[in-house]
């Protein structure tokens, strides 16, 4: 069979199971999109291309496939870069389609063209500039294999116009060989037993989850192993859902802003159990003081980030959820034995103490409407059922502590980079996959600003997104450190001209309601989720209200400020 | 300490940034590099030495072997290995400095590969030591230009 570079492209994605690109068009990708209509494939035009990818990105986090993204040259591409970079700081896999000028006219400054292969080398998981039709089939065969393997990441694929429209036969390739890439998925079994050894001889033993158990599939495996053997658990911000949050054994997340609970016990432990993790700074605080009395176990599928941070006693690369996997068969027969663990009574009695003690709180007091509460009603109405996206800043610290998650790929946000405007594409993302679910956005004013223009892809496409809007006139999160650290130098924090958000959004035929009043909150949060439509819920909240506990930048994780 | 990494990569457009870039972006420092070739058709050989601790150079070396067009990664400090640069040098060679600098030059083994009235290219091969130590007995009857090509290296055969 005969086809076209575009042809080929938008077949390949048919048989990759692609049931929805996200995606921008231009004059160096208009040969696919002349072909387009032709294919099952469902397009969904954002109004910027950073849109498309976070959409894509959202899509891939909420669903656990692989999400794709097409947008043209030049401008097309580089409007990407910013949502290459958060899908590759938070491992997932996504893959980029990018048109590229005609091959001849490569490397001569065209119109629109740009070395998008050279721009997001670094933060890329791979990328390819495909300069012969003929290589185009294995190429993208190549892409989805190497995104969604072993730690998962972005791959970009270039696509020269010519080559689009050059023809050739086409052979789409079952299954992928690399000499030169073969992750580790199994781990290795000597080093399984010398974890279930350890776990033997604990006596307060921690496990810290990340990203990586909620991208590897493997939640059961880790509540098992936590329930069994009575094991308090603490995830990142990227390992929110991967398990029940209304566990006794759920201390809430850990780090900068984390409980009391989790980073008092995780400096106590004496068996750290770091999975799909990668001791981020924002979870080790100051790393010369961090979990100084434990002996650190670290399961991750990519040998580069074990000791790269801190020095680990027993690392273990391999697949999550294949580690999980033979650590409870080992387990199964030690626990038959009753040689699995001693009892932690007194340390789950202490993590206990400490989690009543200082639970994640705040003030009451004020007329004002506080943005914690309105986290708490949303899970409230919710009850954790829903998929929440968050921007970057308070709204995104809140939504982490204040909502409790029960299942995986229900809390997306950008946690290595930190990408203001994530959220709401990111939300459209998870709808498209999730057309029935109910998915909220939890924003500020300040970063719903910038992707707000996905409104009318939202409103396009009737996906029933709610944006709620903890308004609080400033960027919160920068606002806060001026305020403890630099002086309360509110300098260019203060978002003194806004928006009408109400009006806004009914500019963009999408429903609009503004609250002020605390006792409106509930009310009009469960009007605005049970509107099929494209909502923002505008919710003017205390100005000055904090994010707490924090643990100040470079701070030993037990130096918290507490409400 | 210094380190000679030896790299096995695909041998394909942009392979090299990729291990540069790879080095710049995460504050690496590259002393030297070099990228040939090697029997098995598609496949280049890369040596790179660089400084750093030991943390660091674990880094480097799982960074590299992640790219996805990386086969293997050794690092050549922690056995045996055999270590040659070459470099060529572009010496005054006017009236009596000729001679002392021919004398050297058989001294270490070198060859001269060019010859004009006032000067003489020198090619010489040898340990980053050996290579130093010319430089500094040649300098005072003026290098005019030196160029080199950074170590390149390989395991020794037989190892105890």
């Amino acid at each position: 069979m005969e086809l076209s570079g575009a042809q080929i492209l938008l077949e390949s994605l048919r048989r990759e199971g692609v049931d929805v690109v996200f995606g921008f068009p231009g004059g160096a990708v208009i040969d696919i999109y002349h072909q387009l209509p032709n294919y099952p494939i469902n397009h969904v035009l954002v109004r910027h291309e950073q849109g498309a990818i976070h959409a894509a990105d959202g899509y891939a986090r909420a669903s656990g496939k692989v999400g794709v993204c097409l947008v043209t040259s030049g401008p097309g591409a580089t409007n990407t870069v910013t949502g290459i970079a958060t899908a590759y700081m938070d491992s997932i896999p996504v893959v980029i389609f990018t048109g590229q000028v005609p091959t001849p006219l490569i490397g001569n400054d065209a119109f629109q063209e740009v070395d998008i292969v050279g721009i997001t080398r670094s933060c890329t998981k791979h990328n390819y500039l495909v300069k012969d039709v003929t290589k185009l089939a294995h190429t993208i065969k190549e892409a989805f294999y190497l995104a969604s393997s072993g730690r998962p990441g972005p791959v970009l694929v270039d696509i020269p116009k010519d080559v689009q429209q050059a023809v050739t036969e086409y052979k789409y390739p079952k299954t992928i060989k690399m000499r030169s890439y073969n992750p580790t998925i199994e781990p290795n079994v000597k080093q399984v037993r010398k974890v279930a050894d350890l776990i033997a001889k604990a006596k307060k033993p921690i496990i810290y989850a990340g990203g990586g158990v909620i991208s590897s599939n493997a939640h059961e495996e880790l509540t098992w192993l936590a329930r069994t053997l009575k094991i308090p658990v603490t995830a990142t911000l990227m390992g929110l859902g991967c398990f029940p949050g209304d566990d006794p054994l759920w201390l809430g997340m850990l780090g900068m802003h984390g409980t009391f609970a989790a980073n008092h016990a995780i400096n106590n432990a004496d068996l750290i159990l770091a999975i799909g993790s990668r001791f981020d700074d924002r979870v080790t605080g100051k790393i010369s003081e961090f979990a100084k009395k434990a002996t650190i176990v670290h399961i991750d599928v990519d040998p580069t980030s074990i000791q790269k941070n801190v020095l680990v006693h027993v690392p273990v690369v391999s697949d999550c959820r294949a580690f999980l996997l033979a650590l409870n068969r080992e387990m199964a027969p030690r626990l038959d034995e009753g040689t699995a663990t001693p009892s932690h009574d007194k340390w789950l009695a202490q993590v206990q103490e400490w989690a009543t003690e200082h639970p994640v709180a705040y003030s009451h007091e004020g007329a004002a409407i506080k943005p914690q509460a309105v986290v708490e009603t949303i899970y409230k109405l919710t009850k954790g059922k829903a998929i929440i996206t968050t921007e970057v800043g308070q709204n995104q610290m809140w939504a982490a502590q204040f909502y409790r998650y029960h299942t995986p790929r229900t809390f997306l946000s950008s946690g290595g980079l930190g990408t203001m405007g994530y959220g709401f594409p990111a939300a459209i993302g998870a709808q498209m996959a999730f057309p029935d679910k109910l998915v909220i956005d939890v924003a500020g004013d300040g970063s719903i600003q910038m992707c707000i223009q996905e409104l009318a892809t939202a409103v396009c496409y009737g996906l029933p997104v709610k944006i709620v809007i903890l308004n609080n006139g400033y960027l919160g999160m920068v606002r806060q450190w001026q305020e403890l650290f630099y002086a309360k130098n509110y300098c260019a924090t203060c978002l003194d001209v806004a928006p009408d958000f109400v009006k806004l959004a009914e500019a963009y035929g999408a429903a609009g309601y503004r609250v002020t009043d605390p006792a409106e909150v509930e009310k009009t949060l469960k009007e605005a989720f049970a509107l099929p439509r494209t909502v923002i819920v505008d919710i003017v909240v205390d100005r000055e209200e904090n994010v707490y506990p924090m643990v100040p930048a470079g701070k030993p994780l037990t130096e918290m400020l507490l409400v | 300490m210094r380190h000679i990494i030896s790299i096995l990569v695909e041998n394909e457009p942009g392979v090299l940034s990729r291990v540069a870039g790879l080095f710049s972006g995460r504050g690496f420092n590259i002393e030297t590099l070099n990228v040939a070739p090697t029997l098995t058709p598609g496949l280049s050989i890369m040596t790179i030495t660089t400084h750093g601790d030991e943390q660091i150079i674990e880094q480097i070396i799982k960074q590299l072997r992640k790219l996805v067009t990386t086969l293997k990664v050794v690092d050549l400090s922690e056995a045996s290995s055999v270590e040659r640069e070459m470099m060529l040098l572009r010496v005054d060679a006017e009236g009596t400095k000729r001679a002392e600098i021919l004398r050297i030059v058989d001294i270490f083994r070198c060859k001269v590969v060019d010859v004009s009235p006032e000067e003489l290219i020198i090619e010489v091969t040898g340990e980053q030591g050996k290579l130093t130590a010319l430089i500094n007995l040649l300098q005072r009857y003026g290098i005019k230009e030196v160029a080199r090509t950074g170590a390149v290296a390989l395991r020794r055969g037989m190892q105890g």
